[in-house]
């Protein structure tokens, strides 16, 4: 952190709101940033969010030169700690095979930094914070936000912290659609860019599933109309059953079947009843159960709005390449065989806007039965082409091993 | 999609492609397989290089090296490439493996100012002895399968191969023909390096 404070760290960038400690190798910090009323959030909306807060953690040290940065952006339900214990949950990071010493995103070789997402509930301003006008919680007073509203703000914590470049943005899913509105947004800042599974506009079986999500939480009657906080109710029914619905969606039937087939839990026999005799039921519900214990069901529906809103190509008269006109950055696309909810099609539609302004691009489709999920997995040829990627990305922007 | 074809290592074609290649340029290489005559471009010519590969194992080969390469297949996807894109377009050991090797070099043309072109001679004396005295399809070094298995479904001669450059208004600025592990320059192909090249490799450039 050192290196921070030479270049000169302006308010907000640490101060009081930022604690730093060392996990498994890795010199982490845990952040809060404040903006004030003279540094206004400007939505695509139109509504000018202030004040608000970014909480985000960093890894590693940033170089004399600040050209070792690596933004990871995370998905809906993510967070910012990428390689660090959760401390709700008490779990670890959500990247560990990506991020750490050693790892594709090698921690002693870059300055990593991920921020929980604006509308988020991990200490980023989102609808369960403070309403300044109200005094009361946001609620569904919050703004709508999209995914380049999220873009600007983490664009404007770095210019809190000095940093103009960043030599890597990379994320999956919805943190991918973050590295598309960042390469096409601010592509002079953007060095290289690794979208993972994901897309350049939400589908509208995508959009399906978020609305019946949606509605499971708007149906549970202590959601309260979005005030439950004020009421002191909890709709968990509702956003467990959200994300029992979405889990489906980020397997595959192949790895269901592997994992657990027509396999009954703890009994014999089925029960002629609806406890959950089967072991995916189980599982389901354990999803959901714990699920609620880390996520704010606003937040829930606010960040799945901004995804179904993405439309990257909607900016530039439907042609997606446009978005990407004159970019100097690398890409990286990933994509996996058995993912259905962000398939190989909508990578391969990146890859061909890319294609038509002539980046410089790389694509690999990972063999995998783990579905959408695999971009959090093990999956040894991910990390293998990544390597290679981002290697060659740091020999090219001449940063040392 | 060269790694496929059977062809002999080491490929001597990958080094008579670099030497017509001008250092610094930009270069697409089309079937560039696990991306060996990109990262011998890179290296010697320091090209600002790109790939397209239909194997997925190829493609991931070429991204570990560091290499920029997308999944894709010569038939379809160059459709994408905007006009002039890059100084020189590779098509190595690949075009006899495509379903429409004359729209192929066509988009080709569009894409790159310059095309290199390295392909197998179906001419060659060995292959016509073959057919003449066995009777049977050829299999030589660089035509390695037999014909039920081959991904190199429109092969063709030198004069056949100049024809078609010529038909889509392409002129041969360069070529050298190989035989067996010697290469000579020539300036047209005509019947004697017809029969006598296993393999050769083009530079053509848009005609004015």
């Amino acid at each position: 952190m050192n290196t921070i404070e030479k270049a000169g760290r302006p308010e907000g960038a640490g101060g009081p709101h930022s604690t730093e400690f060392e996990e498994a190798g890795i010199r982490v910090r845990r952040a809060l940033a404040t903006f004030g009323p003279d540094e206004p959030l400007a939505l695509d909306c139109g509504v000018k969010l202030s004040p608000f807060t970014i909480s985000y953690e960093t890894y590693g040290e940033l170089n004399a030169a600040k050209s070792n940065v690596v933004l990871i952006c995370h998905a809906l339900t993510g967070d910012q700690y990428a390689a660090s214990t959760q401390p709700l949950t008490g779990k670890p990071g959500w990247w560990p095979h990506m991020v750490g010493p050693g790892r594709p995103i090698d921690t002693n070789r870059f300055f990593v930094i991920c921020q929980n997402v604006i509308g988020g509930c991990m200490g980023t301003t989102g609808p369960r914070d403070t309403d300044p006008a109200t005094g009361r919680p946001y609620g569904l007073n919050f703004p709508v936000i999209t995914i380049a509203d999220m873009v600007r703000a983490q664009a404007m914590l770095l210019d809190k912290l000095g940093i103009g470049e960043i030599f890597c943005v990379i994320g999956g899913s919805m943190g991918g659609m973050q590295v598309l509105q960042w390469a096409s947004a601010y592509s002079e800042r953007v060095f290289s860019a690794i979208p993972i599974a994901t897309a350049a506009r939400h589908s509208a079986q995508n959009i399906a599933f978020h609305e019946v999500g949606r509605q499971a939480i708007m149906a549970d009657p202590e959601w309260k109309q979005g005030a439950y906080l004020a009421h002191g109710t909890n709709p968990a029914k509702g956003l467990a059953v959200a994300r029992m619905a979405a889990h489906i969606t980020y397997l595959s039937e192949a790895a269901l079947h592997r994992k657990f087939g027509r396999n009954l839990q703890d009994r014999d026999s089925i029960t002629y009843g609806f406890d959950a005799d089967f072991q995916i039921e189980s599982y389901l519900r354990h999803q959901g159960s714990t699920f609620v214990d880390r996520f704010d069901a606003n937040s829930y529906l606010y960040i799945t709005r901004a995804m179904d809103y993405f439309d990257l190509a909607a900016d530039f008269g439907g042609v997606l390449a446009n978005a990407f006109r004159g970019t100097k950055s690398r890409f990286c696309v990933v994509s996996f065989t058995s993912d259905w909810l962000f398939p190989t099609s909508d990578n391969r539609q990146i890859v061909h806007a890319l294609n038509a302004v002539a980046a410089k691009v790389s694509f690999v489709e990972i063999k995998t039965d783990k579905g959408h999920d695999a971009f959090l997995l093990d999956e040894p040829e991910m990390f293998s082409t990544l390597r290679g990627f981002i290697d060659s990305a740091a020999r090219a922007r001449g940063i040392g091993a | 999609m060269s790694t496929q074809n059977g062809h002999a290592d080491p490929r001597i074609d990958l080094d008579l492609i670099a030497e017509m290649i001008a250092p610094g340029s930009r270069v697409l290489d089309v079937g560039c397989g696990d991306g060996d005559l990109l990262a011998l471009l890179q290296s010697k010519r320091n090209v600002d290089g790109r790939g397209v590969e239909l194997s997925q194992e190829g493609v991931n080969a070429s991204v570990t090296r560091g290499l920029a390469v997308v999944q894709g297949d010569a038939d379809t996807d160059l459709a994408d490439y905007p006009d002039d894109a890059f100084d020189y377009v590779i098509l190595s050991q690949t075009i006899q493996a495509t379903r429409n090797p004359k729209e192929v070099l066509r988009a080709l043309k569009r894409i790159g100012r310059r095309v290199v072109v390295s392909l197998p001679n179906f001419g060659n004396w060995r292959v016509r002895l073959q057919l003449l005295f066995n009777g049977r399809m050829p299999e030589t070094r660089s035509l390695g399968h037999s014909w039920y298995d081959t991904p190199n479904i429109h092969l063709c001669t030198l004069l056949d191969f100049a024809d078609l450059c010529d038909d889509l208004g392409l002129d041969i600025e360069d070529a050298v023909i190989l035989t067996g592990e010697r290469a000579w320059r020539i300036s047209n192909p005509g019947p004697l390096a017809n029969l006598f090249a296993s393999e050769a490799v083009f530079l053509l450039s848009r005609r004015n």
